[in-house]
Order: C-alpha cells, then structure tokens, then sequence
C-alpha cells in the first residue's frame, strides 16, 4: 500500500470491499511513522496498542455485516491541545507534562462513536501560541517537504504527520491560522470552520472566542466527509450553534458558473512573497476559465486585523491559562515559601517564552488604566472587521487569497524575532477576528515548497468554499508529492 | 457633635438549585470532600460551563422580590485573581450588565419604615474551601466551587448597626420566602461583608470606609459594626481619619482586626466571559416567574388577618420567617382552630425558641403533634396547664403529646363522683378556708381549688372543681 498517497475516501472503499483490514490499515500507517519519527518529531504520544485493539473490534464489526460510517476503521491523529480521556494531553507544555485527562472532548466522542482509530497526539506550538511548531516545550516538528523548514504551526505536528503520510488525517485547532498556515506549508487542504459549527468542549482554550477545531485531509472529497463526522450543536458548548444537518459531500460538484470571487487588494499588496501571489493568480484564473466572476475589492480594515489578534487573543489567553497554577494537576515546582511563590515559580517554569510573553501581553491589555485603551478598542475594531466581510459577502460568494505571505521558513530563522514570526498569520486572523470559515488549499509549488491558496466563505457556509476548492482541485495541474528529504519517499 | 453611621453591606447567597451553575454536580452541603466534583467545576483544560437557567430564574426571582428592574440583555464576565480554592484562577461572575439593579428593601424601624436601597443583584459561581491542616499544610475542598451564588450590594443607607440588623433579617426573610436561598449563615450559605464609615455632620469631615468581613452570624456582625462604629467617632474625634483596610470580627477578643490593607484598589481585570453566551431576558418569562413567585411576607401577613382572623400583629410574627408561618398553616390544618394555634405559638413556642436560640426548624415536635396538643387542651382531655407541662415534654424528648399524656397518666379528671370524693376531704380539712370563703374572702376558694389540683397533680378540671366546691360550700 502506498501510504503515501492514500486518502480518506479510497481507504474507506477499500476496507468495505474487503481488499484490506483496519487492523492491516494501522499497521501499516504505524510501520511507517515509526520510520519517519526520527526524522519529523510529528508526534508527542502515540496509542498504538489501543488503536490496534480498535481496529480488530472494527473489522469484527465489519465482518458481520454491520454498515459503519466513512471514518470507522481509518486512523486519524490528533492535535495534543484536545483532552482524550485516558490519553496524556500535554498541549505541547512542560504544566501538563503528565497530565491524563479523565474525559474526553466532544469531538473524540464523536468520532470515537463514528469508529475512527486515534493513533496517537501530535505536537504542537505550546498552547497553540506560534506559528512554527518550535514553541512546542518537547520536540520541533520537521516539514516533510524539507526537514530543514518548519511546517508552520501551532497545528505543525497533525500537517506534517498528514502530509508525510503518517496518519491520513487529523485534527488541528485554529486561533489565528494555525490549520490553514501549516495546511499551506505542508500542501495539504485544512479547514478553519465558523465559530460555533464545532464544539469546543475539551479543546484546551487558548483565545476562547478564536479557537475552534479544524482538519487536516489529502484532498477536498475527505474534507468533506471529515466535516460531517465532526461538526453539530453541543449542550456542552454554549457557543456552538445549532444548524440544519448537512452532507458536505453534496458540495462535491462541478457548478461554479457564474459564482462571484472577490479579491481583496490588502492580501496582495507589497509584503507579499511575488511567486506567491502569482501562484494564488493562477489558480483564480482557473476558477475564471470554469467561469467564476472575479472582481478585486478592498476589506479597508484588514491592516489592523494583526494587531486586534495580539491584543484580544492575548488577554483571553492570560485569563485562560490562569487555571495552570500548580494545584490541582499539571507539574509544581517542589520548593517554595509561600503561596504566591508556589504559582510564581510553577509558572515561571512550567510555560515557555512565548506563551508568557502572551500572558504578560494579556494581562497588561485587561488592566484598569489600560483596559478601555487596548482590550476595549481592539474589540470595536474587531466589530469593523466583521462589517468588512459582512460587506463583501452581500455581494461575493467567496474571497480568495494566499494563505501565507511567504514560503515555509527555516527553523530557527523567526525565532528571535517574534514580529515577524507574528507576520506570518497577516492573512489569516481576520477571519477568526470575523468568525467565518476559510480552507487552504495547495495551488502549486515554487522551488519545490508548497503554496496554499485561501478561500474564504460566509458564516456557516462551508459548502460553498469546499465547491469552489473541490471545483479548483479538480481542474488543476500540478503533482503534490513531498520529496521529505530524499529518502523518506522510498518507505 | 453629631456623628452619622454609613452602613452598606454586600450579601452572598447561595442559591437553593438541585445543580452547580456550569455544570450537573450536586449543591448539596456537607458532602464528603470532593465528592460533589467534575472536571467543568473543578475547571479542568478544556470544559467549558454551561449556565444553570435556574440560576437565572433564582436571581430574577430575587429582583422582583427587592422591586429591581431586571436586566433585558445580561452576559456573564470574569474576574481574574489567584488563589487555590479558584480552580480556573477567574470567577466567573457579571461585572457592568448585572441581571438586576435599582431595588430596594423597606425595614421597621423605630421612627417608621424606611427604605434601603440596592444598588445591584448579580450572579456568580462560589469557590472552593481551603482546610488548613495541623501540620502546616492547606487541603482543599472543591465541593462548593461552582455552586451558584447572587450578590446583593446595598446603598450605604443603613445609619446604625441596628438598621443593619433589620435590613439582613428582612432580607433572609424574604429569600427563603420565596425559596431562592435557606440563608443558613453557619453553612456558609449566606455571607455578609460590611462597608463602614463615619460622617461628622457638623464639619461634613468623614472617615474613611472599612470593609468587614468573615461575618459568621448576625450578632457578630452587628458587634463588629457596634465596634466599628465607636472605632470610627473615636479617631474623628482625634481630627484623625481610618485607613482604607479590611478588617475581620475576632469573637473572642471582642474586637475587629486588621486582615490587610488595600492601598491600591485590587484589579481584577473584569472581561466578558467568552464561553458563556450573553442572555437576552424575555418579558413573558420575567412575567411568568412573577406570576410564580411564592407569596411574599407582606402577603402573607395580609392573607393570614383575613383568612384566619387573627390580630395584624399576630399576623406580622407569625409571618417573620417562611419556616414559622408554614409551621402555623400546618398546625391550623389539623385543628381547625387558628386563634388556639396562634396563641400557642405567639407564646408559649416563641418564647422558648428565643430563650434557647433556636429556630423554629430545630424543634423536635411537628406541627402534626402540636395541633393534637391544643385537640387535647379544646376537647377537656387534660387541662391548659397540663397542656404546656406536656408541650415542655413535647420539647425535650419530641414525643407526640397522646403518647406523653399516656405515659404520665395526665388524662384530665372530668369525673363527677371522683371529684367530689376528692373535694370532701379537702374540704374536711379546710374547715377554716369555707368560713373565710363565706366571710366574702374569694381568694379561699381559689386556694381551695389550688388544694384540689395539687392533689390532683393538677389533672383535675379546674372548672369543674371550681364549680363543685362552690356548691358545696353554699350547702354546708
């Protein structure tokens, strides 16, 4: 079997026509992450024991006939910042190191329920905070395409395990890009969905009205079926909406004619890499030739959508992690004097660089004398926005963009500079700061690095921005196969 | 000089829900530690808190009884501070949209009722408790982290300790009237802190606003403000000034003590809670929860005037607390008989509650047994002075009166035959009480009865005797 290249839907008609067995299925994805580990540090916890006994209960289930769902029996990993009960959930920091859930995210729940096999947790920037997956306290995540790159983040470790063909999807979760960024450093399709289509319970909050899961999949077709396994309201989950059950598989058609692309002129201005932006041009002017509309228009406010990002995400961020104190679970320093002294030097040593610049950032922004500055401004902009999207979907069915404003970069090239490495989510906070969806999907490669391209969508119209890509994916003419070093593509 | 008390008090309560507010867990007290826990309540990676409607329900239930407007759109925010028995290191409470503000509480005061206003009603979740443990260490119970609570915060209308006991008697009343809290001060179930300060109203000089807390009961609270009070004239009086501080009441020194010193205003860093939704109130249903609110004390007082023909000032006692006027209902149920039970009550009952600091739940006797009690007395089974002999008994061992009056053989002796058996040889030999009692001295024949009963043991009927030594003396 070609791991490699296999892909949700086509391990799915292969278990049901009997040509192989979930049990062969992990086994072999299993022989090979434990090749490739060495060389991409994917994973922080692997199951494989449990996931082998699940997929023996899976094909007992299917031999006597039972008609299970289009995840059961298929692998699937998962990002380390979503609780699985009995599972270690470390969220990528030294505070969790040992920390075993008692209980599970809605999200394991269901796809647990749908038969899906979890082998195992993947690295991440700490608490999701970054752009690289460097921030992780445990391992650097390599990208597949060139073990000497980064394969973006704070999802890098679920892109780079997808997209070297360790596991054929997995979940990620978006604050401010990070499924969509690694999604276009690593060319695989990853989705952001709206605020509220996925539950949030037991994913471990890092900017609670930002977060929400997204995956990771080979090809839009498993995006789609990915999605109706996950998404629905959850009494657990204020925030998440109730809406009408739908087959996203039904947005798996050729009928774009006359659909209207906006492109907003800010994502393609001078801080754009220019390959880049030629990349993402060409693939628009495939959607034109299948006869999309394409107009060039302007969100006037997305200048100041960085900035709104680091100073909400940071302040809820603060106020989230403040429950890592030492006392309930999670690692505490063993010497102190005191009370304050114990949350202190806890802190101190149990989270990283830059998730404490971010609590520091936080902090400061919900301050009194500060808080009307900072916080409350940065709220009304957000509001302005929103309005900029509002205003563009009265008119456009999608917007089109690149995903990042650059190639994947080295490891190690951002690290002391966290503007820039901040810079690489310009194109993708917006739209957490607006609550719509958007998917990254690849559109090429430039110096054999993958390029991804943003489609953007209204709220809780995922259907229209997985026909465009679907319609895209479809008609475009480039392989995607990471060359992971050579040798890598031999397993 | 004339000194004027500025009293505001911040009351918590806890909610009377079967729930938490964010999640199913049990607000029961008292259970082992620990035990009433889940991964939302003690704020576990990842859960997130769904609001308890109840709780919602409860606050506005306690707005309309304070007369507040009740908010239309409320959210929840959280206030971010560090301490152990906070397991997500923010409570998660309302800040600036609280569900209900501008009430106000009336209280009797000497010079005529007056009102004390509130400023707001809003809700929030309760922390844990920390143990402190001999050897030094700190344990912690999560048990109560997350069950609801509302927070009252009064004008600074209260002008002396007193006022301030009446404000908090009239306000437990009224929440356990309409079944949003049990007030139970020594569960922790309803928490007072106290702002204080002085104004000298000849020169408008004032002090500076103490903050009380760690308020265990009403009497210590009162004290503590009694204390604070002299406190605050004595250092006006020294042109001095208090400094901005909290202080806690010390019942053994009889004193208050310093606990810290707030030189800067503590900064929470209030933010709206993102995870729970904001609430938009509806009209019908604020109507409908007025619609069901149990009957409030004035209601109540009213009702019972009419319905049971008893004095308006029977009515207002017996109205003072939820758990008093249903035990009367209870007891009027069985007998028939209010003004009886009534006068039970306003007497005999009351007076031994206070003198025992009891409340009218710790008794041991229901108001089942209480009305056998006044069928025996009305029905002549045993007189009215054995009846509050039995009601003693009925106090102590919490037995039901027939089985007491049984057991002590205090059936009323109604019996002709034996009376005046009795009667003669009394009379035998009180020769000189008869000759007193014809000479026009009545008190002999009370004495003469007084005779009767102690040999009785005072189960003869009093009447009765009365009337049989009458005519027998008229026929000596």
């Amino acid at each position: 079997m070609d791991f490699l290249k296999l892909t949700v839907h086509e391990l799915r008609d292969k278990l049901r026509n009997g040509e192989i067995t979930s049990e062969e299925i992990v086994k072999g994805y299993f022989d090979r992450l434990e090749k490739l580990e060495d060389k991409l540090d994917s994973f922080l916890t692997i199951t494989k024991k449990e996931a082998i006994k699940e997929a023996k209960k899976i094909d007992e289930r299917l031999k006597n006939g039972e008609k299970l769902g289009d995840l059961a029996g298929i692998p699937v990993a998962i990002k380390d910042n979503i609780v699985t009960k009995d599972i270690k959930t470390t969220c990528g920091s030294k505070i969790l190191e040992d920390f075993i859930p008692p209980y599970n995210a809605t999200i394991i729940e269901k796809l647990k329920s749908e038969g899906a096999i979890i082998i195992g947790k993947t690295n991440l920037d700490e608490f999701a905070m970054g752009s690289s997956t460097e921030n992780s306290a445990y391992k650097v995540t390599k990208n597949p395409w060139d073990l000497t790159r980064v394969p973006g983040g704070s999802s890098g470790g679920s892109a780079a395990a997808v997209a070297s063909g360790e596991v054929p999807y997995a979940l990620g979760s978006e604050t401010g890009g990070s499924v969509r960024q690694p999604a276009s450093f690593c060319g695989l399709v990853g989705l952001k969905p709206t605020y509220g289509l996925i539950s949030r319970y037991g994913l471990v909050a890092f900017a609670s009205s930002f977060d929400q899961i997204g995956p990771f999949t080979k090809d839009v077709e498993d995006l789609a079926i990915v999605l109706n396994n996950i998404i629905g309201y959850d009494k657990m989950d204020t925030t998440s909406v109730e809406v009408e059950k739908k087959d996203y598989k039904n947005a798996l058609k050729d009928d774009i004619k006359g659909l209207k692309i906006a492109l907003p002129k800010e994502y393609f201005d001078e801080g754009i890499n220019k390959e880049v932006k030629g990349k993402v041009l060409k693939a628009v002017k495939v959607l034109e030739d299948l006869g999309a509309k394409v107009d060039e228009v302007s969100l006037p406010h997305s200048d100041y959508g960085l900035a709104t990002y680091y100073v909400l995400a940071p302040s809820e961020a603060s106020s989230n992690l403040s429950r890592f104190d030492g006392i309930r679970y999670g690692s505490r320093v063993k010497d102190y004097d005191s009370l304050d002294e114990l949350f202190i030097k806890t802190r101190s040593e149990g989270f990283g660089e830059e998730v404490k610049r971010r609590v520091m950032m936080g902090t400061y922004c919900l301050s009194s004398g500060y808080y009307d500055e900072y916080y409350n401004k940065a709220q009304k902009v957000r509001t302005l926005i929103k309005k900029d999207f509002d205003d563009i979907f009265k008119e456009y069915d999608v917007i089109i963009s690149p995903t990042t404003p650059s190639l994947p970069f080295k490891i190690g090239e951002r690290n002391d500079d966290p503007l820039a490495m901040y810079m690489s989510d310009i194109l993708t906070v917006s739209v957490n700061i607006a609550g719509v969806p958007a998917l990254s999907i690849p559109c090429g490669l430039i110096d054999g690095l993958p390029v991804g391209l943003q489609i953007i969508g209204k709220a809780f119209d995922e259907e229209t921005i997985i026909k465009v890509a679907y319609n895209y994916e479809k008609n475009s003419d480039f392989i995607l196969e990471p060359k992971m070093g050579g040798d890598i593509n031999e397993l | 000089m004339s000194y004027k008390t500025l009293i505001g008090l911040e009351i918590h309560a806890e909610l009377m829900t079967e729930s938490k507010i964010f999640c199913k867990c049990s607000t029961e007290f008292g259970g082992d530690v620990n035990t009433h826990t889940c991964p939302i309540c003690l704020g576990m990676p990842g859960t997130l808190p769904v609001l308890n409607k109840r709780v919602v329900e409860y606050g506005i239930r306690a707005g309309i009884a304070f007369n507040c407007d009740i908010a239309k759109r409320t959210k929840m925010d959280r206030k971010n501070y560090f301490y152990p028995d906070l397991v997500k290191g923010y409570q998660i409470s309302q800040y600036d949209l609280p569900l209900c503000k501008d009430g106000a509480i009336k209280i009797e005061t000497d010079q005529g009722e007056k009102e004390i206003g509130l400023i707001r009603i809003h809700i929030e979740e309760d922390t844990g408790k920390s143990i402190h443990s001999n050897d030094g260490g700190s344990l912690l119970d999560y048990n109560r982290s997350g069950v609801p609570l509302i927070e009252i915060v009064s004008q600074p209308d209260m002008n002396s300790p007193e006022e301030a006991k009446l404000f908090l008697e009239k306000l437990k009343a009224t929440l356990q009237y309409i079944e949003v809290s049990d007030c139970k001060m020594e569960q922790g179930s309803l928490r007072c802190d106290v702002n204080i300060n002085i104004i000298d109203e000849d020169t408008g000089n004032k002090t500076t606003v103490t903050e009380l807390k760690n308020l265990n009961s009403f009497k210590s609270a009162i004290k503590a403000m009694e204390f604070e009070q002299k406190r605050h004239i004595n250092l006006l009086e020294q042109g001095k000034d208090t400094k901005r501080e909290t202080r806690r009441w010390d019942e053994s020194k009889s004193e208050t003590i310093l606990m810290r010193v707030k030189e800067d205003a503590a900064d929470y860093r209030y933010f709206p809670e993102p995870d729970v939704v904001e609430l938009d109130i509806e009209k019908d249903w604020v109507k409908k929860i007025k619609e069901d609110i149990p009957e409030l004390p004035h209601v109540k007082r009213e009702r019972f005037v009419k319905e049971y023909d008893i004095p308006s000032y029977d009515a207002e006692v017996l109205t003072s607390t939820k758990a008093l006027a249903d035990f009367y209902e209870e007891t009027v149920k069985h007998t028939k008989d209010p003004k009886q039970v009534s006068n039970w009550i306003m007497t005999d009952i009351l007076r031994r509650l206070k003198d025992e600091e009891l409340e009218i739940d710790d008794i041991k006797f229901t108001a089942e047994n209480l009305a056998d009690l006044i069928k025996l007395v009305n029905g002549g089974k045993i007189s009215n002075n054995i009846g509050k002999k039995v009601l003693r008994t009925m106090f102590e061992e919490g037995k039901d009166p027939n089985t007491i009056v049984k057991e002590k053989g205090l059936i009323q002796i109604n019996d002709e035959d034996k009376l005046n058996e009795i009667i003669d040889g009394i009379l035998a030999e009180n020769e000189q009480s008869i000759i007193d009692y014809k000479n026009g001295k009545d008190r002999a024949l009370g004495f003469l009865v007084g005779q009767v009963m102690k040999a009785t043991k005072g189960k003869a009927n009093p009447q009765k005797a009365n009337q049989i030594i009458r005519e027998k003396i008229n026929n000596y």
